[in-house]
């Protein structure tokens, strides 16, 4: 079923997954505006006055009803169109390092940990280049390239250190990169490298981090992200929703993005892969992935807020078309690191016809 | 999109026989519907796990015993 606007008026109670244990509110310990008022709130603080919501308002925009949905998402693109504009930052990702990771990220094919099918594997430069230029061909002004790593060792830092002089060399687009955790010697190398971009997502919020990753701490993500501030680079940094998290833990993630204040949040949907410890959780309903898409783009009005993995299985072409329309400003073209996406003629067509026009590469300085 | 060969004796996505009606037999139908998403894991005539490589654009499979496979995801121009 392809959810939408259509899906938002028929699926009366489809809402909140089940909830764990609610969590200690990270900001504000006040009453949770109640879920009448929260929409003119919204209205008021974060499109009037620019002001991101707090963690309780954060909340009670998760908790609306899916009748309150369409004008929900309506508010949040205003805010998207104030504070951001009409463009839409298309971007491509390749991954550099595929596959046997040391660390247990609950959701990733590419954790060596788990019994999935993803086999390990380098791509050549060639290659890289190669898909850089098809990226280009797109309008696309962004170029990922992404390891399955814990950090990067002196070999992959040489092969970045090859990779972007020869992507630089011919083809005009910014490069970004995902390499995992840093150190501040390998942070000033990538930014002298002329990457523009570094992702490292914080993935969920902090309190159910724990139940996502055991082989690295939550704060020590929030650390290199901090350490990607100092250098220049821009911060891109998001996470996943439908990983079994409460609504307070969805909030939580969204109010601590909120405060790290990253350039660009990639926001992921569980796509459940075959093989890791959620493998077998149900897909996000598309309303619950809608709300969150407001409610994101409320806790960060000033933020690029991309569409990541899993929408094409979570909203489908409906569902994509109304998160343009509530809150989303960029996209992902084609496919992802071990998944599949959809033909970039589909996403360009959709913007055109939402008079979305592609950020152009000068505008991204 | 993953298409699935019609002499393909094991499933692309999860490994296991075909059967003997192969893929149209409606078992594997969560494994078809998937592949619209997924690149193949497992050679289709041997059932090793096979190297796979994404970008933006196609994938590549590659069998040490059967060989490679590429498929463009974009349409055409
Ligand atoms: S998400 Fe990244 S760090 Fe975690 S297992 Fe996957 S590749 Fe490794
Ligand atoms: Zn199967
Ligand atoms: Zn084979």
């Amino acid at each position: 079923m392809q959810p939408g606007v259509d899906g938002i008026r028929n699926n009366r109670g489809m809402t909140e997954q089940v909830a764990t244990q609610p969590t200690a509110s990270p900001t504000s310990p006040t009453t949770p505006d109640s879920a009448a008022d929260i929409l003119t709130v919204a209205r008021e603080q974060v499109l009037e006055r620019g002001e991101r919501l707090t963690y309780d308002q954060i909340l009670a925009v998760l908790r609306t009803s899916d009748e309150q949905l369409e004008e929900l998402l309506a508010i949040a693109h205003e805010v998207r169109m104030r504070y951001q504009g009409p463009d839409v930052e298309v971007e491509g990702i390749i991954s550099l390092k595929t596959g046997g990771c040391p660390e247990d990220c609950h959701f990733c094919a590419q954790s060596g940990q788990f019994t999935s099918p993803v086999r390990s594997v380098w791509l050549n430069i060639p290659e890289l280049v190669r898909a850089a230029k098809l990226t280009r061909d797109t309008g696309a002004s962004e170029f990922c390239i992404v390891a399955a790593v814990r950090g990067p060792d002196a070999k992959l830092m040489e092969q970045m250190r090859a990779a972007v002089a020869a992507i630089k060399g011919s083809v005009d687009i910014n490069v970004a990169a995902s390499l995992g955790m840093l150190d501040a010697d390998q942070c000033q190398d990538l930014a002298d490298m002329g990457i523009h971009r570094y992702n490292h997502n914080l993935e969920a919020g902090r309190s159910y981090f724990p139940n996502v990753v055991t082989t690295h701490t939550w704060e020590e993500r929030w650390e290199t992200c901090q350490l990607v501030k100092t250098t220049g680079m821009e911060l891109c940094c998001g996470g996943l929703v439908g990983m079994g998290e409460s609504l307070e833990q969805r909030a939580e993630l969204a109010d601590q993005l909120g405060e790290l204040e990253p350039h660009e949040v990639p926001l992921n949907f569980l796509n459940p892969r075959p093989g890791t410890p959620f493998g077998d959780l149900p897909v996000m309903p598309a309303n619950d992935a809608l709300r969150c898409i407001a409610a994101f783009r409320l806790a960060l009005p000033r933020t690029i807020l991309r569409y990541a993995g899993g929408r094409e299985l979570t909203l489908g072409d409906l569902g994509t078309r109304d998160g343009l329309l509530g809150g989303i400003n960029a996209v992902i073209v084609g496919n992802y690191l071990t998944t599949l996406g959809r033909d970039p003629k589909e996403d360009l067509a959709l913007l055109d016809e939402l008079k979305m026009p592609i950020k152009a590469l000068s505008d991204t300085f | 999109m993953t298409s699935i060969s019609v002499d393909a004796v094991f499933c692309p996505r999860c490994g296991q026989p075909l059967g003997p009606a192969g893929i149209a037999s409606g078992e594997h139908a969560v494994c078809r519907r998937a592949l619209d998403l997924e690149p193949p894991r497992y050679c289709a005539s041997c059932r090793r796990r096979m190297i796979v490589q994404i970008t933006p654009s196609d994938w590549t499979a590659r069998c040490i015993e059967h060989g490679e496979t590429t498929e463009s995801t974009w349409g055409p121009a």
